[in-house]
Formats: C-alpha cells, structure tokens, sequence
C-alpha cells in the first residue's frame, strides 16, 4: 500500500513537470494580453535543443538552458507577428506549432546525421542523487531535478506576478493596455518581455521532457502537452498556483491509470476505459469545483495606441 | 500596411514549417521528375521501376521506413532495380504520394505501416495495371494487384519471453503494450508462451503482468508503467508500443532491470539494459517480397506472412547481457519454429491451449 502512494506520488510528479512549465508560460503570456496556443511548438523546440547540446556538450544543464533560450526565438517570431505587426493571435500561435516540429525535425536531420531521433544523451541529476534510497519505496520520490524547478518556477512567478512592481505593470497590460499605456508604461515592452518569457518556460517544459522523462528526442517526445498546458492555464483561472494544481491534477489522473491499470490489479478495469480517466476527471473536477473562468480582458486583443 | 506585413510573415512562417519538413523528400522527387513521364515506350523501359511511399515517421526513422529502404536499396545492389522513395509529411499525403508514384511509371509501389492501408487498397483498386505491396497490414479481400506482407509477431516475441524466463531472478517479468489490437496481442500472447514454456522446463512458475498504454507515443506513460513493474517485483519487462517504450527502457535504465527492444534491435538506447529485442526484419520482407513479385512468382491478391521461418522475425546475434547457455536454447528454439515443430500462439485462445498443452 504504501508502495503504491508513493509510486502515485512520484508518477505524478513526473507526469506534471513539462506541464507545469508549458502552462506557466501560458500564464505569463495570456496575464500580459497575449494569447499563447503556440507553446506545443515551442516546447518541442526546446525539447530538440535540450538534447542536441547535452548530446554534444555533455553537459545536460547547458541543454536545459539552451533549450530556454530556443523556446524565447520561436517565441521572438509569435511577439514581433502579434505584438509589433497586431497579426491574429491564434493564427501566429498555429503557425508556431506547425513550424516548431517541422524546424526540430529538421535540425534534428541535419545534426544527426539525417536521423529523426537524437541518440540518448546525459540526463539531469535525480533529485537525491543517483542511486539514493535503491531497493526501497521512497525510490518513486527520488524524481528529477526538474520537478523541483517547476515548483520553484512557479513560486517565483507569482511572486512576480502579485508582489512587485512589475507584476502589477505585467497584469494591467493584460487588463486595460490603454489604461497603462497613459500611465506611463510601454505596453509593447511589456508584452514582449512576456512573450519571451513564456517562449522560455516553455522550452524548459520541453527539456524536462526530454532531459528527464526520455533520454532523447524523437518525433513524439512532445505529443499534445502543450495543449494540456493551455488547458491547465484556464483550469487554473490564469494563476500561477492554479495552473500548477491543474497541472498536478491531471498527472495525478494520469498516475491513477497506470497504477490501477495492469493485469495484476485489483481493480479489472479494461483499460480503455482507465486510459480515459484523466479526461473524465478533469471535466468532473472543472465542473464541480472550478467555477466560472475569466480571461485577462484583454488578452488576445492586440493593442493599438490610441485606438478607443 | 502593417496587417499586410503580419499576413506575409504568417504565410512566411507556414510555407517553411512546410518547406524544411519535407527537405528529404527532395531527393526522390528529383529522380523522378527526370525520367520522362511523357513518352515511356514499353520497349525502352528496361529497368523495372520500385518505389516506396513512407508513413509520417520518414524515410529515418530508424524504424520500419528506414529497413524498408534499405530493402530497397539492397534489391537495386542485388538485380538493378530502379528504386526511390516518397515520405509523407501528414497521413493527409498519402493519397497524393501514391498517385505521383503512379505517375512516375513505377511498376511496383510499397506502402509502408499499417497506417497507410485505406490509401493503399484504394490507389491499388484506381491503378489496376500497377503492383502494389504493404507492410503490415492484411485485408479481407485483397485486389489481384496488391500484396499484402504481415509478421508472425508472435515467434520472435516467443523468444524474448524464452529468454526473459531463463533470466529472471525474481520470477516476475512484464508486458507493456501499446494500444490493445488484434497486433499487439501477437506480442503479449507470444511472448506469455515463451515465458510459460521456459518456466516448465526449469519446472517454475513465473508470473507475467501485462498493461496497456493505450498510446503509442506517451513515453512519460510508458515509464511510469514499467517503474511500476518494476518496484512492483518484475526484473525484465518487453514492450511492444512504439514510442511508448521509449520510456519502458528509460524506466530500465534508471531502476537497472532489464528491458526487452522490439522491431528492430534497440540496444543502442541502453546498451547494458535492452537484454534483447524480437526483431521484424522488414528489410529482408521488403526485398524478397520485391523480387517474388518482380519474377512474377508473386502476383497479388493475397497475404504473405513472414517468420523465423523465412529469416524475417527473430532475435539479435549481440547477447552478452544473457548467459551463453541462454542464447544457445534460445537458438536451439528458434530451429524448432523454423521446422514447424513448435508454433508459438497469436491470440488468448490459442496460448490457454498452448498453455494446457504443456503439462
């Protein structure tokens, strides 16, 4: 039994990290007035980065950090298409997920040798070193370091969000960029900033994907967890911890599965019907306790200066 | 003025994400493009045409695309065939590839992955004069101009699970599969077999669990599935899910148990942890499947099914992660499915009679 909660504990926690970092960047972004539906795309940016320079470098931190600094390029092309030129947000965001696979798969190509996949790189460090409490079941709590920077991500972000002076400037510009605007602050920075920043975050989620969870990258590594990113940042009413909780709710959902599931459970559920668990509870939880949902005001809305 | 720029740049954006990903591709359609499609008079045509149009995985797949190829190219080395290939970017494509290849005058066109059977089956019914062949995948009626190739999945996965019962030490091992289909209980119930059979030899009862993913891409599922059998008592565990098991072996890697590769042999992704992979030897399928249907040998219309015994499934050379002795039974085993006097089960049914049968 207490295997069994701590191997929960741990699936989910794995389950969740590239989520939580995806819906972060949804947050940060959407909080300035910026829709983000490309963080797919550019989360498998930073997935494919992650690995090449772990590959090359040896050394999966500057992947990690390369990896953030891919995802903030895709994201320079969503900002200068919806921020500079008012282009239609969900547009430049659905041209982000078609170029960000299209683009990873074809440095991918030319990296390594015209391969779809990377060979298996070095991987982050487990959260306790690499052989701590072997044999034992607190091993499901020894996760991956990534865990533990997608809480602190998350931490730092509210704090961002709700306790400086930035913040508020942050969340104004979501609100009523004119307002702001007359107040002084530079709408257009800002939402820049924000937009690299998730492009960023996003690129982190990638690498926690590839860095921690596989030890390559391959066409599949990212497959639809930017769109539950998306998902999470409006579960969790475009709040940092909200996103976070909804994030760690469906990888609990997700962990439910795997650990009912099995031909030696005792629960004999087929498991088609368990594989739709995290859906079904989602929508149960949204429901029941989530309530009504309100955007940024004026978020998706491009900002154009003097314009009433 | 500015909506305009944002519109180009949109364009901009899409017509490369389009443009880099279909860079492989160029290659074949340059070939092709330069033999003539205007006037091929039957008498010039000398060199009989091959082509393949790959799934959405790509020509490097690493995978059934790229063995494909190399079948291909192994049968232009062998009798001088002309052969190219298309790759699909989306499953939107494959239609239009089969019709370009059509176009092209080839004489026999593969599809590849049982994704592309609809597209297959009707461009083979549009194209009556033009051969067409498959990988994976069967039909219950299959046009007089397609042949259809399938894998007896089941004998190399017997093998693994032969192998899988010689080395355990907990006497508990596993079974991940991807999505639950008709295919994929080739593996489990093949594989469950090899397990059962090792088991009685050495007169023990090791216990099998099996779990679906569901998916044949959600890696993170695939190891926390296997983490769990793994802390759960098993010590090797098999996968049959595609990128799923991506994860399997990851999980095997960190927790330092064994897992077992599938398709082709994945030891590279964990050299001291993949103990060894039931292999399908597309390659091989592809190029002997080309030159049957090239010598006419092999018309179309039905299903060719390969095995151990044609060298088309089985086990990798490299053991060394397995005792001596295991590899040689293991060897030993795979004879007796080439001659027909063991025939591993492909669905529940048949291995509760195998099963039953043992005792």
């Amino acid at each position: 039994m207490l295997t069994s909660i701590l191997l929960l504990l741990g699936i989910t926690m794995m389950y969740s990290t590239p989520l939580v970092f995806g819906a972060l960047g949804g947050v940060i972004s959407e909080r300035s007035g910026v829709t983000n539906i490309g963080i797919e795309g550019m989360m498998t940016m930073g997935a494919l980065t992650a690995a090449s320079v772990s590959f090359y470098t040896g050394n999966p931190w500057l992947g990690f950090l390369a990896a953030g600094a891919a995802g903030a390029v895709i994201a320079l092309l969503h900002a200068i298409a919806s921020i500079t030129f008012n282009a239609d947000q969900t547009i430049s965001g659905i041209a982000i997920n078609l170029l960000g696979p299209g683009f990873a798969l074809f440095f991918c190509r030319l990296l390594f040798d015209n391969a779809a996949m990377t060979p298996p790189v070095k991987t982050l460090p487990k959260l306790f070193g690499e052989n701590a409490f072997h044999g034992t079941p607190a091993e499901s709590l020894n996760v991956d370091v990534t865990v533990l920077l997608a809480l602190i991500a998350t931490v730092i972000i509210w704090f961002v969000l709700y306790k400086t002076k930035w913040g508020l400037r942050i969340r104004s510009v979501g609100e009523y960029p004119a307002a702001a605007d007359t107040l002084g602050i530079n709408v257009t920075r800002t939402r820049y900033l924000c937009v690299l920043m998730s492009g960023v975050l996003a690129g982190f989620g990638g690498a926690s994907m590839t860095l921690a969870i596989i030890s390559q990258f391959n066409q599949t590594a990212i497959s639809g967890q930017g769109f539950i990113a998306l998902a999470a940042v409006i579960f969790g009413k475009w709040t940092p911890f909200g996103a976070y909780g909804a994030c760690m709710l469906f990888g609990l959902a997700q962990a439910l599965t795997v650990v009912l599931g099995g031909s030696d459970s005792s629960v004999m559920l087929p498991s088609q019907i368990l594989a739709m668990l995290p859906y079904v509870l989602t929508i149960i939880v949204l429901v029941l306790f989530v309530g009504r949902s309100v955007a940024p005001k004026a978020d998706g809305v491009p900002y154009e200066k003097g314009e009433r | 003025m500015k909506k305009i720029i944002a519109l180009l740049l949109a364009a901009a954006m899409a017509v490369s994400a389009t443009a880099c990903s279909s860079g492989g591709a160029a290659s074949s359609a340059a070939g092709s493009s330069a033999a003539p499609a205007g006037d091929p008079s039957s008498a010039a045509k000398a060199t009989y045409k091959v082509s393949m149009v790959t799934d959405t995985g790509g020509v490097n797949d690493q995978s059934f695309n790229q063995l494909s190829w190399e079948g291909l190219q192994k049968l232009k080395a062998d009798v001088g065939a002309d052969v190219s290939y298309t790759e699909s970017k989306q499953e939107a494509d494959y239609a239009t590839n089969l019709d370009k290849a059509v176009d092209d005058q080839n004489d026999l066109i593969w599809g590849v992955g049982f994704a592309m059977g609809d597209a297959i089956l009707n461009a083979a019914k549009a194209n009556p004069d033009v051969r067409f062949a498959i990988v994976d995948n069967q039909y219950e009626e299959t046009p007089s101009n397609l042949t259809a190739v399938v894998f007896r999945a089941q004998e190399p996965s017997f093998l693994v699970g032969y192998i899988a019962a010689k080395t355990t030490k907990t006497d508990k091992v596993g079974f991940v599969g991807g999505v639950k289909s008709d295919v994929i209980g080739q593996f489990e119930y093949g594989y469950k077999a090899g397990v059962a059979y090792g088991a009685k030899e050495m007169g023990k009862k090791i216990e099998v669990v099996a779990q679906y993913a569901e998916s044949f891409v959600d890696s993170a599922k695939g190891k926390a599935i296997a983490s769990k059998m793994f802390s759960g008592g098993c010590d090797i565990v098999f996968h049959a899910a595609g990128n799923v098991g991506t994860g399997v072996i990851e999980a095997a890697k960190e927790a330092n148990k064994y897992a077992i590769g599938v398709d082709k042999d994945q030891a590279f992704l964990a050299p001291n942890n993949v103990l060894t992979s039931a292999l399908k030897k597309v390659d091989k399928a592809v190029e002997e499947v080309s030159k049957e249907i090239m010598d006419g040998k092999a018309t179309g219309g039905t299903t060719i099914s390969l095995g151990v015994k044609e060298d088309a499934a089985g086990i990798p050379e490299e053991h060394k992660l397995m005792g001596e002795e295991t590899y040689k039974a293991a060897v030993a085993l795979q004879d007796q499915i080439k001659d027909g006097k063991l025939v591993p089960p492909a669905s529940e049914d048949d291995y509760n009679t195998f099963v039953k049968n043992l005792k």
